[in-house]
C-alpha cells in the first residue's frame, strides 16, 4: 500500500527532552521482529512502562490529555543508532509528523522513507509550540507540505520549513526511492562498465 | 579545482546527478547483518526482484548472537529466528554469509577490514550507524536505514545529497596512558553529540598519522556520536601495510595499480572545508563519560559540571541524565566503584585492544566486586588472542573471554548489565538502557576499563602504568 502526506491539522504530543536517541524510541531488545509492523506498542518502551510493564503515569504517552498525529520533541531528535525501527515505531503508533529544532541525519532519512514528515523549526518557534500545548493540551497545529509551513492555530504564529524538492515530491505523490533508482538501471550498468576496480 | 578527499571519492561514485534530485551514488561494498536486513529482503520479494550485485554484499551475524556456546542452537526464540532468517535470505538471494561457526564471523565492522574487503576509495554502507569505522582506510562509509538497505540490494546505489565537509586536526603527541578512544571522546565532549551533524569529517594531524589502523578505526567508528554522516582518514603507508596480503585485498599487478590510485586519495592542499577544528593532543587526558549521551564526557580527574555551569535551557535534560545515572552534579567519578567492565564492541574489540588490555593486566587479578567481560570482535581476533596466549592472561586475571558479537554494547542478546549497576565500557553509547534496562554506562578506553577491572573502581590509568 502506497502512503503519502500533504496536509494535516492535529493536536500534538509534547516531549521537551533534548538528544532523544533511537534507543529510547525503540530499545534494542525489541528489534528482533522480521517485519515492519507492530513496533508502535514498544515506542518509548522504557519511558512508557516500568520494570513490571505497568504504564508510568508521568510519561506523556500515558497522559490522556495529550494525543494527536504530531510529536514535538527537543533538539537533536533521533540521534544514535540507524535503526529504521524507530521510524516504524513512530509511524505505527500513529504519528505522521515530528517537530524538533534539530534532527539527526539518519533518522531524518528513515522518517522520510516512511512518509513521516520531520519538520525542523527554530528554537524560538519550538518553545512557542511547547508553550501553546502547555496552555491548552488541545492546541492544534496545522502542517502544509505544499506551502511548507507549520502554524499554531490558536495564535496564528507560523514558520516556514525546508525540505528538499525531491523528497517533497515523493511525500506528496507517495513515491519511494527504489522506484527512481530502478529506473536508472542503464546508467548504473554504464557506470560499472567504466570502472576497472571496485573502489 | 582543489578538492577534499570526500569530494574525490564522491565524484568518482556519482552515477547520475540531476538538478532537483539527490545524487545516485554507486556503492562498492554493502555489509548486512541479521537485525536491519530481513525487512529489506522482504521488500525485494514483494517487488519480485533479485539482489542486483550479490557479490558486493557480505553478511554476518553479530548483533543478536550469544557470546557463549555459539556451537549450540541459539536459546532465545526471536534471536534464533532472526539469525535463521539471515541464513535463509542470503542463501535465497546468493549473498555470501559469514554466519555463526564460520571462521570469518564477527562484528561487521571488525571483519570487513581484517579480511581486506574494506579498501581505500570505496563507498561502503551498512544498516548500522557505526559503518563510519571503515573510514579509517580512506573509504567513504556510512550507516543507512533498512529502506536504503533495500535500495542497495536492488540497485547497488543509494540516493544522497553531498554532505558538508569538516576537518578535525589533532596536532602534537599523545601523553602516556592516553589512547585513540580518548581522542574521540575528547572531541565529542568538546563539540557535543550533535556538533558534526550534516558533515562528513576528515581527521588529520600528527597525532592521527601516528596511530595504527586499529586505533584509527576507533576514532572513525565514533564519528556518528557527534552526529557526523561519517568520518575518514586519508590512507598512507600504515594503511597500505595493513591491507597488503589480506584475504580479499588486490594481489600482484592489481595491487600495484590499486596502490598507485590509493596514493591520490588525500585532500588537496588548500581544499576548502566548511568547518575546521584544531585540538592539541597534549591537552587530552584519559576520558570518561558521566551522562547519557557520548558528548557528556570529561577528563578522568575532572568533576561533572555543577548545575550553574549548564545553560538554563539545557538543565532539564542534564538533570534527567544525571538522575538516571544517580550521580550528583559537581561530583568526581575517580574512585567510584563499578560493577561491570565490558571490553568489546565495534569500537574496541580488535586484537590491538586485547593486547593493550593483556599487557596492562598481566600478573594482576581483577577486583572482587567486578564482573569482567571481554568480547573479541571476530573469530579471527579470538583465534589470534589464543595464539598469543592472551586468553591465559585474562583467565589468570579472572576475566571472561567470550565469543564474538556485539554483546553488551547494545544488550540485544543475554549480555545485559543488570538494572542500577554501573558498567565501564569500551563501547560507543551510554544512552539510557543501552546495556540493559536501567543499566548505567561509563564510556572509556580499553586501558581505563582495564584499570577499573583491577581496582574495582574508576581509576586513573596513568597512576598504574
Amino acid at each position: 500500500m502506497k502512503k503519502n502526506f500533504q496536509h494535516l491539522i492535529s493536536t500534538a504530543v509534547p516531549l521537551p527532552i533534548e538528544n532523544i536517541d533511537t534507543d529510547q524510541i525503540i530499545p534494542a531488545r525489541f528489534l528482533k521482529a522480521t517485519t515492519r509492523e507492530g513496533f508502535g506498542e514498544n515506542l518509548f518502551r522504557d519511558w512508557r512502562y516500568d520494570a513490571d510493564n505497568q504504564p508510568k503515569a508521568d510519561f506523556v504517552l500515558n497522559d490522556s490529555r495529550y494525543k494527536g498525529e504530531i510529536l514535538v520533541a527537543g533538539k537533536n531528535f533521533g540521534c544514535g543508532s540507524s535503526r529504521e525501527h524507530a521510524a516504524w515505531a513512530i509511524a505505527d503508533y500513529g504519528f505522521k509528523v515530528v517537530v524538533s529544532s534539530f534532527f539527526a541525519d539518519i533518522f531524518k532519512n528513515n522518517a522520510l522513507n516512511n512518509f513521516i514528515l520531520p519538520i525542523q523549526v527554530s528554537d524560538d518557534f519550538l518553545q512557542q509550540v511547547f508553550s501553546a500545548i502547555e496552555a491548552d493540551a488541545n492546541a492544534q497545529l496545522e502542517v502544509d507540505l505544499e506551502a511548507q509551513f507549520i502554524k499554531i492555530v490558536a495564535t496564528g504564529a507560523q514558520e516556514n520549513f525546508d525540505i528538499n524538492p525531491y523528497k517533497k515530491a515523493c511525500l506528496i505523490n507517495g513515491y519511494d526511492d527504489i522506484d527512481y533508482l530502478l529506473s536508472l538501471r542503464q546508467e548504473i550498468e554504464k557506470y560499472e562498465a567504466g570502472r576497472e576496480f571496485n573502489f | 579545482m582543489k578538492r577534499t578527499l570526500v569530494d574525490k571519492i564522491w565524484d568518482s561514485h556519482v552515477v547520475v546527478s540531476k538538478s532537483g534530485f539527490p545524487d545516485a551514488l554507486y556503492i562498492n561494498t554493502h555489509f548486512i547483518h541479521e537485525v536491519t536486513s530481513p525487512q529489506a529482503f522482504d521488500g525485494l520479494r514483494k517487488r519480485g526482484i533479485p539482489v542486483f550485485r550479490p557479490r558486493k554484499t557480505r553478511a554476518t551475524a553479530d548483533h543478536n548472537v550469544p557470546t557463549i556456546d555459539q556451537h549450540l542452537p541459539i536459546k532465545e526464540a526471536l534471536s534464533r529466528h532472526q539469525v535463521e532468517m539471515l541464513t535463509k535470505n542470503t542463501a535465497e538471494f546468493g549473498v555470501e554469509l559469514y554466519g555463526l561457526g564460520h571462521p570469518y564471523q564477527g562484528i561487521v565492522h571488525v571483519i570487513g577490514p581484517e579480511l581486506g574487503i574494506t579498501l581505500p576509495g570505496m563507498t561502503i554502507v551498512c544498516g548500522d550507524s557505526h559503518t563510519s569505522t571503515h573510514g579509517a582506510f580512506g573509504a567513504m562509509a556510512f550507516g543507512i536505514g533498512t529502506s536504503e538497505v533495500e535500495q542497495v540490494l536492488a540497485t547497488q546505489c543509494i540516493l544522497q545529497y553531498r554532505p558538508k565537509r569538516m576537518k578535525i586536526e589533532i596536532n602534537g603527541q599523545l601523553k602516556k596512558g592516553v589512547v585513540s578512544k580518548d581522542i574521540i571522546l575528547y572531541i565529542i565532549s568538546k563539540i557535543s553529540a550533535s556538533g558534526a551533524t550534516g558533515y562528513f569529517v576528515e581527521y588529520c594531524g600528527e597525532a592521527i598519522r601516528s596511530l595504527s589502523m586499529e586505533a584509527r578505526m576507533t576514532i572513525c567508528n565514533m564519528s556518528i556520536e557527534m552526529g557526523a554522516r561519517g568520518g575518514l582518514i586519508a590512507p598512507d603507508e600504515t594503511t597500505f601495510a595493513y591491507i597488503k596480503g589480506r584475504e580479499f585485498a588486490p594481489k600482484g599487478a592489481d595491487w600495484e595499480k590499486a596502490l598507485a590510485y590509493w596514493k591520490t586519495l588525500y585532500s588537496d592542499a588548500d581544499a576548502q572545508f566548511d568547518k575546521t577544528l584544531r585540538f592539541d593532543a597534549a591537552d587530552i587526558e584519559p576520558m570518561i563519560t558521566y551522562g547519557t549521551n557520548p558528548g557528556m564526557g570529561m577528563g578522568i580527574t575532572q568533576h561533572i559540571p555543577a548545575l550553574e555551569q549548564v545553560e538554563d535551557k539545557e538543565r532539564p535534560s542534564f538533570k534527567k541524565s544525571l538522575d538516571y545515572m544517580a550521580l550528583e552534579p559537581g561530583s568526581a567519578l575517580l574512585g567510584r566503584p563499578v560493577d561491570y567492565v565490558f571490553i568489546g564492541s565495534c569500537t574496541n574489540s580488535r586484537i590491538e585492544d586485547l593486547r593493550m588490555v593483556a599487557d596492562f593486566v598481566k600478573g594482576k587479578r581483577k577486583a572482587d566486586n567486578v564482573v569482567v567481560w571481554i568480547v573479541p570482535g571476530s573469530k579471527q581476533v579470538e583465534a589470534q588472542a589464543k595464539k598469543e596466549g592472551i586468553d591465559k592472561v585474562f583467565e589468570a586475571a579472572g576475566f571472561q573471554l567470550r565469543e564474538p558479537g556485539c554483546s553488551a554494547c547494545l544488550g540485544m542478546n543475554e549480555d545485559k548489565v543488570p538494572a542500577g549497576m554501573y558498567c565501564i565500557s569500551t563501547s560507543n553509547r551510554n544512552f539510557e538502557g543501552r546495556q540493559g534496562p536501567n543499566a548505567r554506562t561509563f564510556l572509556a578506553s580499553p586501558l581505563t576499563a582495564a584499570a577499573a577491572a583491577i581496582t574495582g573502581k574508576v581509576a586513573d590509568v596513568r597512576e598504574l602504568v
